[in-house]
């Protein structure tokens, strides 16, 4: 007997400008663990996610399938609204408010009415109770991201949607964010856009692969990374258990 | 040197009137990309109201009823017209201007058929309508006041944007609309309130420039829009500050040129206009022009950055 999922995707077509993005799109997001989006670039990983929080660029919508939000119709909710009930969203270029304290980046977090986890976000991120008052834009990029995670985990949400998280960090940082991935984890399921695949070995239990805005591939995460023949088929890349840093 | 002091005391005095206009289109702009070119409709209805209130009660008490009057009324026609209109067309641009150019014109236009399109004059109470001595200059004491309110306006903005949640949300969300969104705020009555406030400080700068040219007019709403657009090109959307500061350089150099160049006031505020732009061609892209392009040309983005 298994949990039903959080978050279920089914048969969700997007278009953007007329443009078919994504087809068909089904997955399960279990209710607890890390779910790995993966795909090549431009197979519509980002755009997924976007769909499932209302977050679209004008000229895009859902024109087919259903999302549902712990058994809840979310497909054509304002992002607001989905967002309150209990998801925390760390997009793939951060989004910082890099005129806005790290506090005040934080603060905008803040959902009211709901406890508020300074305790855990300072523990996981000691740097930045240190530099509260600094502007989020004068942050190294590992900085930033240790921002947009915080904010992710301010609230007890029940699923974080982290998208590409390790992207243009060095080496060293990418292990550190991993670290905290693994340990916000614990505490609430992840569904994680990732191309470092060692971060995903390090991380993920179910995988889903996109390709050219299909899903191509679902199961269990290291069954896949185990089948190089069928990564490099699907992924494009090796994965040699040394690549990249985790 | 005392015409010196009087031409400047009368530049800051019309560069409040400025900034108490301009920064609320500012934060309307900033906020939501939209172009509120019915701003100074809201200032003139501000005006007739504020003025037919002074002239019923009279004197002092009638200008202090006249100004909550006036406020008042920039303030729900502002909130009526996001209602109603403004929220329906977020993220349509086009059809935004359409919309508030439409009502810049029919506005003035209906302000014009109820009660002419002659100036009139604005009842000015007696403790306002004298001169004060500085330096040798004789100047007019509603110079201050505007000076005074406009720097009151502008503590209020500051602490409003840095101590409150709105003004966070403002803040945050001039930056990123998208993102703040995906944090589980609703923007748009962040957005109402701002437009709503910016309607109040236009309602308030309509009684304020009745003091100031001792008249109103069917169109001093719209001419006085068009110099708090060039202060929000020049100072850009953030921080307000700069908006203020922007304001005053725009009054200043009206008066002076208006003074030492033949009356060229206008033409001298387009010249500085079109040096700064000039100046920095690559304008950063949180500049309102950029923006403004960029709104225009491409299908604008609801989504927090980033690409598909």
């Amino acid at each position: 007997m298994t949990a039903p999922p959080i978050l279920r995707v089914e048969g969700l077509d997007v278009d953007i400008a007329g443009s078919r993005i994504l087809t068909g799109v089904t997955f399960d997001v279990p209710a607890s663990g890390v779910t790995a989006l993966l795909g090549r670039n431009g197979v519509g990983k980002t755009t997924t996610i976007r769909a499932v929080l209302g977050l679209l660029p004008d000229g895009g919508r859902v024109t087919a399938g259903r999302v549902t939000f712990a058994g809840d119709d979310i497909t054509h909710e304002p992002t607001h609204r989905t967002v309150r009930r209990g998801i925390g969203y760390a997009p793939e270029d951060r989004g910082v408010f890099a005129g806005l304290t790290v506090a005040e980046n934080l603060a905008l977090a803040e959902r009211p009415g709901h406890e508020h986890r300074y305790d855990l976000v300072h523990d996981l991120f000691p740097e930045l109770a240190a530099r509260r008052d600094q502007r989020a834009g004068t942050l190294s990029g590992g900085q930033q991201q240790m921002v947009a995670l915080a904010r992710t985990l301010l609230n007890d949400n029940t699923l974080v949607v982290v998208d590409e998280p390790t992207k243009g960090l060095a080496p060293r940082v990418v292990t550190e964010a991993a670290e905290v991935l693994e340990r916000a984890a614990e505490r609430v399921p992840l569904l994680l856009v990732e191309q470092n695949l060692a971060v995903v070995r390090r991380l993920a239990r179910s995988a889903v692969v996109l390709d050219a805005g299909r899903v191509v591939h679902t199961g269990d995460a290291r069954d896949l990374l185990a089948d190089t023949a069928r990564t490099t088929a699907l992924l494009g890349v090796g994965s040699r258990p040394d690549h990249g840093a985790a | 040197m005392d015409t010196l002091v009087l031409l400047t005391l009368t530049g800051l005095g019309l560069g409040a009137l400025y900034f108490l206009i301009a920064s609320g289109l500012a934060l309307i702009f900033g906020l939501m990309d939209v172009l509120n070119f019915a701003h100074g409709a809201f200032l003139t209805v501000s005006v007739y109201a504020a003025w037919r209130t002074a002239e019923t009660v009279g004197g002092m008490p009638g200008l202090l009823l006249a100004a909550v009057v006036g406020t008042l009324t920039g303030l729900l026609l502002a909130a009526v017209v996001e209602l109603v209109l403004i929220r329906r067309l977020y993220g349509r641009v086009k059809e935004q201007i359409l919309v508030t150019v439409g009502l810049s014109l029919a506005v003035p236009a209906l302000v014009q058929t109820v009660w002419g399109a002659d100036a009139r004059p604005f009842p000015v109470p007696d403790a306002l309508s004298g001169t004060v001595g500085v330096l040798g200059a004789r100047v007019p004491v509603n110079r201050f006041l505007l000076i005074a309110v406009a720097l009151l306006v502008l503590a209020g903005i500051h602490l409003f944007l840095s101590r409150t949640r709105y003004g966070l949300i403002v803040r945050a969300g001039v930056e990123d609309r998208a993102m703040v969104t995906a944090l589980g705020i609703d923007v748009t009555r962040a957005f109402t309130l701002v437009f709503a406030l910016g309607g109040a400080l236009a309602g308030l700068a309509g009684v304020l420039g009745g003091l100031y040219f001792g008249s109103l007019s069917p169109h001093q709403g719209t001419s006085l829009l068009v110099f708090a657009f060039v202060v929000v090109i020049i100072g850009g959307l953030v921080p307000i500050t700069s908006v203020a500061l922007s304001a005053l350089t725009v009054g200043l150099v009206q008066q002076y040129a208006n003074y030492y160049a033949g009356g060229y006031g206008d033409l001298a505020v387009v010249v500085l206009l079109a040096a700064v732009v000039l100046s920095r061609p690559a304008a950063g892209t949180g500049s309102p022009l950029t923006r403004l392009r960029r709104a225009l040309t491409t299908p604008r983005t609801r989504s927090a950055g980033g690409t598909a």
